[in-house]
């Protein structure tokens, strides 16, 4: 890959890079605690929160940080911080 | 055709020309009558261009950065405290690779305040990734500007360009200029067409975020496009020259150089002031020169050194100081050019904040230099310090 000119970019260019890196946390979401209020998807700075079919929460690991504002703001206390081995 | 005109007024004019379809500026003493010009010029119908009124320097600039993303031809004008403010957006400019074109009416920096002229506002500016043309006299001035919009829209150039002359010197004095017909212009600069531009059916964004993997690279593509710049600038030149009649294609010019044992270096308007000193020290039976430097950035390193290779000695002035090294950027930079070489290169600050330089003081300098006196501070009054 040559760089761009002036390092100008189409749309969607910052998907290449995978955030998920740089996790030391990893949230684990436990569905039978969740409300499926979507507090966590709301507030995830990243926006890495998907809704499913079943109207659950999930996050992509390969774009989240790690960074537990989803666990710290959930109100049912549903996601879990884990400490990643890698 | 030739009219007598201030130098701000021919750079206007010569701006006017170059058809800027964004300009943006904040009036500051010794650039004002450009831009009071310009906004005139937009107000009366006689150049097609938004003209955008900010609040300062830092908006003007990033005003044109917009602009120009968006596929504008795009021209500000500045000096001194104004450029000063522009630092950061000088920066993204350049890494985004926008061709704008700016004056810069040169300007001591503050404090203490001086609105009179030295270079030390763009000479700060040299690691910027812009080019930087400085002109002798208005002519060049205006002729700059028509070359610094070709080299800087060049697709393999991309970089922007300040055009500096000295202030009040040059931008308030009254000189005869050739100035271009519109038919001339069009034919030498054709319009701006970039490959990619900022465009909401076509979406891209400019100078986006580079890791340390590719950080590294983007500065030296930067480097690379001011080195390439040294053949398009060479190129620009000679058309202009075979259009007009007025050849900019060196980057160096020399003033009875071939046979000269002492050879000043300078740049800017200090050049007409050393070409009349030299022409009574040459009455005189002594062998001086004058190498000029027109070009700083790309910095004609090979061309000095070959230009100075039969000079006994050397003194390069320089209206800037890098306050805490061996001089001026102008000596420093010389002085590395001419790396390996046994010739003496000596270096001269002065006319700081407006300090007239005379011929009797080129004259002392080149006594200085064959004493081989130099390295300090030119005309400083003794009994102030």
């Amino acid at each position: 890959m040559t760089l761009a000119v002036g390092c100008r970019a189409r749309p969607g260019k910052s998907r290449d890079n995978r955030t998920g890196s740089w996790r030391v946390f990893k949230p684990i979401f436990d569905h039978e605690k969740c409300s499926k209020c979507g507090m966590c998807q709301t507030l995830c700075p990243e926006g890495c929160i998907h809704e499913d079919a079943e109207e659950f929460f999930d996050p992509d690991y390969a774009y989240c940080k790690g960074c537990g504002i989803c666990a710290t703001e959930c109100p049912k206390e549903a996601i879990a911080m884990k400490q990643e081995e890698k | 055709m030739m009219e007598i005109t201030e130098g701000s007024h021919a750079v206007a004019e010569a701006v006017r020309l170059c058809r800027p379809q964004v300009v943006s500026a904040y009036p500051i003493t010794p650039q004002t009558h450009i831009v009071e010009d310009l906004a005139g010029f937009v107000a009366n119908g006689r150049l097609d261009a938004e003209y955008i009124t900010v609040e300062n320097e830092f908006s003007a600039l990033s005003a044109c950065v917009g602009a120009s993303a968006a596929g504008s031809r795009t021209y500000s004008a500045t000096t001194s405290q104004g450029l000063a403010l522009m630092f950061e957006v000088c920066f993204n400019a350049a890494g985004m690779r926008l061709p704008i074109i700016m004056s810069i009416a040169n300007r001591a920096m503050g404090a203490p305040l001086s609105i009179w002229n030295d270079m030390q506002d763009s000479i700060s500016l040299r690691d910027s990734g812009w080019l930087q043309f400085y002109a002798e006299d208005n002519q060049e001035a205006t002729d700059l500007h028509f070359i610094a919009y070709k080299v800087a829209e060049n697709p393999k150039i991309q970089l922007p360009a300040f055009v500096c002359f000295d202030g009040f010197i040059l931008s308030h004095t009254y000189e005869p200029i050739d100035v271009l017909s519109q038919e001339q212009v069009d034919k030498y600069l054709p319009q701006y067409n970039p490959a990619e531009k900022l465009d909401a059916k076509d979406p891209i964004s400019f100078g986006m975020y580079a890791t340390p993997e590719y950080y590294l690279e983007f500065r030296y593509e930067m480097d690379q496009a001011q080195k390439l710049a040294k053949d398009v600038i060479a190129k620009a030149g000679k058309e202009f020259g075979s259009m007009f009649g007025r050849d900019y294609s060196a980057f160096v010019e020399g003033y009875h150089l071939d046979d000269a044992e002492t050879v000043l270096v300078a740049m800017g308007s200090i050049c007409g002031t050393v070409k009349d000193a030299i022409d009574e020290m040459r009455a005189a039976g002594k062998k001086v020169g004058l190498l000029k430097i027109r070009v700083f950035r790309p910095f004609p390193s090979d061309e000095i050194a070959k230009a100075l290779s039969k000079a006994k000695r050397v003194a390069v002035l320089d209206k800037n100081i890098s306050l805490g090294s061996k001089g001026g950027a102008t000596v420093i930079e010389v002085r590395d050019a001419m790396y390996g070489s046994t010739t003496p290169v000596k270096g001269y600050v002065l006319g700081l904040g407006g300090r007239d330089i005379r011929k009797k003081d080129i004259k002392e300098i080149v006594a200085l230099c064959e004493k081989g006196i130099g390295d300090q501070f030119y005309g400083l009054r003794k009994e102030l310090i």
